[in-house]
């Protein structure tokens, strides 16, 4: 009876040991990302003003704002947008909705997408490089860079738009049958609709992921921070602005903080916006069933 | 009126044998995007893969492009050095975050803590970067000059890791059959009995591949390693040494290489691709042997 009460003190001791392993990390974990944030706050709050949001930069960055950069920035996620919702949503439809989940076809584009989804940026960076800027002959500009993100984002629309079309019961697809209408009006009119939300929720993560990106942009969308006229001209993204200053300009710190936390907030913006309508989308389904 | 219906019908199942066209060569062209990659990166790499033993890449005296000598080695221990330590930080972690969601939360904490690690996940690496280069580098600075580091780049990647093993294994812990965690309550085992024994075994498969996919990361980030690493080539002898690693070294280089040097760094991009592919090649074939 001794030894089985000091076993069970032994058990209670461990118990309680790993909870605070457990708690310390992820309060460890909560300080660092309030850490980080704060950081970005202090150091970027001050230089932060409507005119830094539209004024164009000057003197390589230090002074001035980050106007043209925004829109430089936009308008290659406009080409991203553009030339990867078509093939991904097509993708994923032709995953989710006409080809039977095990069939051969279907598991090797599934398997590339993976592929695709693992490769590192820097690599992409490499590629556009090649392909849209030297072989395509589009040189350094918006249009190779765009292009050059929308093989990233490939990955992120077929994954997310396939599972959220996957989740649409199929009493759905049955009912539509049954009403003879044809796939593809059951796929534009019904389906489609119903996963609208991850949909939406897939394109905002896609957004943030393209809005994120550095590396791949390096070599395909150039440095040059002035206001774009053209797709085929060169065009610097915020992550870059925010990477040249900090390492290539003495005395850039300020006005890269800043942009940072013009990143930072759009960013968690997106992904806010992104998780509410994916929960709010489950919520809803589990209701209605 | 039957020429009627049959001309609808004949109508329908054109527009869907339409669609269905339509959307297969979209899946083509996206499947195509990856094979469009590897071939650009063979054919880059060409001039230096037919020309020059690979061996090359391990015998050579030192990594100085302009003069022609192309040592990879100092470089992939670099990649390999900060991955693992990365890894080791990350995974801990990782999973206690992933054990706090599901076993020790309370409801609502638990949703808000899964919310920060997928915030955290949402954070550009340029961000995590410029936040190592002004806020750790310093600080390991004044421990131990100069700062730039190693040490740096671990602590940053594991921060940016750590998002994919905290959900990936989040994902796999819920999907744990409730029955188990009932029967081995009921057999008397502590808490942490129950999640040692039966949780974490249970869940072993999906939690190494979210630890695979993770350490993919790590070996292809750029950015967050090139700002805070240091970028010396050389084999580090300790965490305060700055170290290169290969991404960082395509990154760094490709602004002004020509000819054989430039060939060379499409070379260490085809080897992160195969990696990447080898890598993302065991996630599926553990979760094929999962399923089976």
């Amino acid at each position: 009876m001794l030894e089985l009460t000091v076993v069970n003190k032994w058990y209670h001791y461990r118990d309680r040991l790993m909870q605070g392993i457990i708690y310390f990390a992820v309060i460890l974990v909560c300080c660092v990302f309030i850490w980080i944030l704060v950081d970005l706050l202090q150091g970027g709050w001050k230089h932060l003003s409507l005119d830094f949001l539209f004024d164009s930069p000057r003197d390589a960055g230090r002074g001035g704002g980050i106007g043209s950069i925004l829109v430089s920035t936009l308008l290659i996620l406009l080409v991203a947008l553009v030339a990867a919702l078509p093939l991904g949503w097509s993708t994923a439809v032709l995953l989710a909705e006409f080809v039977p989940a095990g069939s051969h076809s279907g598991r090797s584009i599934r398997y590339s997408m993976q592929v695709l989804a693992g490769v590192p940026s820097i690599v992409f960076g490499l590629f556009g490089n090649a392909f849209f800027s030297i072989y395509l002959e589009l040189g350094f500009s918006i249009l190779s860079g765009g292009l050059t993100l929308a093989c990233m984002l490939l990955p992120i629309l077929v994954s997310t738009a396939e599972a959220g079309l996957r989740a649409v019961p199929n009493s759905y697809r049955l009912s539509a049958t049954a009403l003879g209408m044809s796939r593809s009006a059951a796929l534009f009119h019904l389906l489609l609709p119903v996963a609208s939300p991850t949909l939406a929720a897939g394109l905002l993560l896609g957004i943030g992921r393209a809005a994120a990106e550095t590396a791949a942009l390096l070599f395909t969308s150039g440095y040059v921070a002035r206001m774009p006229g053209s797709l085929l001209d060169s065009g610097r993204a915020l992550a870059l602005h925010i990477f040249d200053l900090s390492m290539n300009v003495p005395g850039g710190d300020a006005p890269a903080y800043a942009s940072a936390l013009v990143l930072v907030a759009l960013l968690l913006c997106i992904n806010i916006l992104a998780m509410q309508l994916v929960q709010g989308w489950q919520r809803r389904r589990i209701t209605s069933e | 009126m039957t020429w009627l219906r049959r001309n609808i019908l004949f109508l329908l199942m054109r527009t869907d044998t339409l669609l269905h066209w339509v959307l297969r060569v979209g899946a083509v062209i996206s499947a195509l995007v990856m094979f469009l990659i590897l071939l650009f990166l063979l054919v880059e790499s060409w001039p230096v893969l037919q020309h020059k033993s690979p061996l090359r890449f391990f015998t050579d005296a030192s990594w100085h492009p302009l003069e022609g000598t192309y040592n990879l080695m100092p470089i992939l221990s670099g990649t390999l050095f900060a991955s693992i330590g990365a890894l080791l930080l990350a995974i801990p972690l990782g999973i206690a975050s992933a054990l706090y969601i599901v076993y020790y939360a309370a409801p609502c904490c638990a949703l808000w803590y899964r919310r920060l690690i997928e915030l955290l996940a949402g954070i550009p690496s340029v961000v995590f970067g410029f936040w190592g280069l002004t806020t750790l580098v310093p600080l390991i600075n004044q421990l131990h000059p100069p700062g730039a580091s190693l040490l740096a780049g671990i602590l940053v990647l594991a921060l940016m890791i750590l998002p994919t093993i905290a959900l990936t294994a989040h994902a796999t812990l819920l999907a744990v059959p409730d029955e188990y965690l009932r029967a081995a309550a009921a057999l008397g085992l502590s808490r942490w009995g129950v999640i040692a024994g039966v949780a974490l075994p249970a869940a072993q498969t999906g939690i190494v591949a979210g630890v695979i996919l993770a350490a993919g990361r790590a070996i292809g980030e750029t950015m967050a390693v090139l700002m805070v690493a240091g970028n010396v080539v050389q084999h580090a002898g300790s965490l305060f040494d700055p170290i290169r690693t290969l991404a960082a070294n395509i990154a760094l280089e490709m602004a002004y290489a020509m000819g054989d040097h430039r060939a060379v760094l499409f070379v260490s991009g085809l080897v992160l691709m195969f990696l990447v592919m080898v890598l993302s090649g065991m996630v599926g074939w553990l979760g094929g042997n999962h399923h089976a």
